[in-house]
């Protein structure tokens, strides 16, 4: 390959990969709200 | 009264799944590289990553918080969404666009759907086993000129798929097929494309090296991004490859509760969305073909930008050659693409059925049906003509994304008001979003986002007034009645809501 796209595959794969698994590794580990499933919590405005 | 009282997300990574899996589409996989190629191979990834930067993230931001935000009044579709935020009552005419695009836009994706579903199954049977490249072609040209009945029977179980899971509920159909299918498509994305890339000139009929394709789909041509059209061209990728500017992303965020972190989770399902088209998007139908074909024909293949031809017409044939992995590696790859088209075209349903569970009382099951039954009815033209097909793509997928886009970031901004909408976004963040955004959100973004529409005013102008078909005329009139029905809808919606005054 030539180098600037080889530069530029290295850089960018790299970049969104780790990117991408930083963000989805702080979803997992991060602590479970009270209540994920439920929007009845959200009915705070009344029909 | 809504009865959606019990759906809901089942968990997160659910939400998050669903939510790139609703992202993620065909285009991640074909257009993608074709756009690349024609816009200055490795340096459109520039404008590319300004665009995500400047406009994608920050959009996502907005819709989320809007979708949330609409969730705390029971409304799961952007009409009341923005009558909520705007408070004028013309603003939930501007939401329509919300319901009107995913009806369109499902109305022909389905049928887009319905031609992976149909390839995985002729790769399993063989289908192309023997055939040459031109035969293969054939076969492809043949099947959308609908010499057979395979297309309206892969469509009509792709509808009866699609709405079979809709009418199961989010966490029971949505979110299910979602987790699923997104570890499936990333798994069959990285087989395919670390086959891809490290394919062998002379194995199996290769003519050239997997790294000469990436090599030229990479190799950057820095003059480009001087050019207005690649950043159109940008600018459009990160529209398509989000699903922006459709009403889907609201209607997911709805279900959250108004604690729930959107902030990371808006990261998140963006970031993964890029992972999948920014690296195994070009991990594979350009190192393939290239390797097989070579650079000229490959070239004039991908001219237009679709990708569609060597998606289906050509990956085929090649597959074929590889013997017994060959059928696998079909199937990886049209089930892939299948995975990714039926995550986004369920995302399409969702806030149609539930504008009609909270104005109108309809169970989501049965509005599941109801939208399957609509868009089998607009779907007909789409799937007897390519211009049809090419109008619901163009004013429906492409200019509404816009229009939609570009009045809800001013909503968001300029008459709810940055400082609600920032709180709003960072309300229950489990991540800091720096400031830098909320001076995006609030001018670069709108900025950026009227450029991209006075970009696309000649175009607007020349499709308007150019003559087609009968069935293009037909498309026409189709998308105009069905933008002034849902208009109907919501206005008696509205005076439903008023006896009980929602706001």
């Amino acid at each position: 390959m030539e180098t600037p796209a080889l530069i530029l595959v290295i850089v960018v794969w790299s970049s969104v990969t780790l990117i991408t698994g930083y963000f989805f590794y702080k979803v997992l580990s991060l602590p479970k709200h009270p209540e994920p499933d439920s929007f009845e919590d959200n009915d705070e405005i009344e029909k | 009264m809504s009865n959606t009282t019990s759906a809901g997300w089942g968990s997160r990574v659910g939400l998050i799944l669903a939510m790139a899996g609703n992202a993620v589409g065909l285009g991640n996989f074909l257009r993608f590289p074709a756009q690349a190629i024609e816009n200055g191979g490795g340096a459109f990834i520039i404008p590319y990553i300004v665009c995500f930067l400047l406009m994608g993230l920050p959009l996502l931001f907005v819709e989320w918080s809007m979708g949330r935000f609409g969730g705390k009044y029971k409304q799961h579709s952007t009409p009341f969404i923005f009558d909520a935020m705007g408070k004028a009552p013309y603003w939930k005419y501007f939401g329509v666009f919300g319901i009107f695009t995913n009806i369109a836009v499902a109305a022909f994706y389905c049928y887009l759907e319905s031609w992976a579903l149909s390839w995985a199954y002729y790769s399993v049977a063989g289908t192309f086993t023997g055939m040459s490249q031109t035969e293969v072609q054939a076969f492809f040209q043949n099947y959308i000129e609908l010499g057979t009945s395979h297309p309206v029977i892969f469509w009509i179980i792709c509808l009866f798929l699609n709405t079979w899971i809709l009418s199961r509920g989010l966490s029971g159909g949505v979110e299910k097929v979602a987790k699923i299918g997104m570890p499936l498509l990333i798994l069959f994305g990285l087989i395919l494309g670390i086959t891809g890339i490290s394919l062998q000139a002379s194995a199996d009929g290769a003519i050239n090296d997997g790294v000469v394709g990436l090599n030229y789909l990479w190799n950057p041509d820095f003059s480009s991004i001087w050019s207005f059209d690649v950043w159109v061209a940008a600018a459009g990728q990160i529209f398509f490859t989000l699903s922006l500017g459709m009403g889907s992303i609201h209607c997911y965020a709805s279900y959250l509760n108004s604690k729930e972190d959107i902030a990371l989770n808006a990261m998140s399902a963006g970031w993964m969305n890029e992972f999948v088209e920014v690296v195994l998007g070009s991990m594979i139908i350009i190192p393939i073909s290239i390797g097989y074909l070579g650079i000229e024909a490959v070239t004039d293949m991908v001219s237009g930008g679709s990708g569609l031809g060597i998606g289906f017409a050509v990956l085929p044939k090649l597959f074929a050659d590889w013997g017994a992995f060959g059928v696998v590696a079909g199937l990886m790859w049209f089930g892939l693409l299948f995975f990714a088209g039926i995550t986004s075209s369920l995302a399409m349903g969702t806030p149609v059925m539930g504008f009609l569970d909270d104005n109108f009382g309809i169970r989501q099951s049965r509005g599941a049906w109801i939208f399957g039954g609509i868009i089998l009815l607009l779907g007909i033209p789409c799937v007897l003509s390519p211009d049809a097909f090419n109008e619901f793509d163009y004013w429906a997928g492409t200019i509404a994304l816009v229009v939609f886009a570009l009045v809800e970031i001013v909503l968001f901004a300029w008459v709810f008001g940055m400082d609600k909408g920032w709180a709003e976004i960072n309300a229950g963040a489990d991540i800091k979003v720096p400031k830098i955004f909320k001076f995006i959100i609030q001018y670069v973004s709108p900025a950026f986002l009227l450029i991209v529409f006075a970009g696309a005013i000649p175009g607007i102008i020349e499709n308007a007034t150019k003559d087609t078909s009968f069935y293009g005329w037909m498309a026409r009139f189709l998308l105009l009645a069905l933008f002034a029905l849902i208009c109907v809808f919501v206005y008696l919606a509205s005076k439903r809501n008023q006896s009980s005054k929602l706001y």
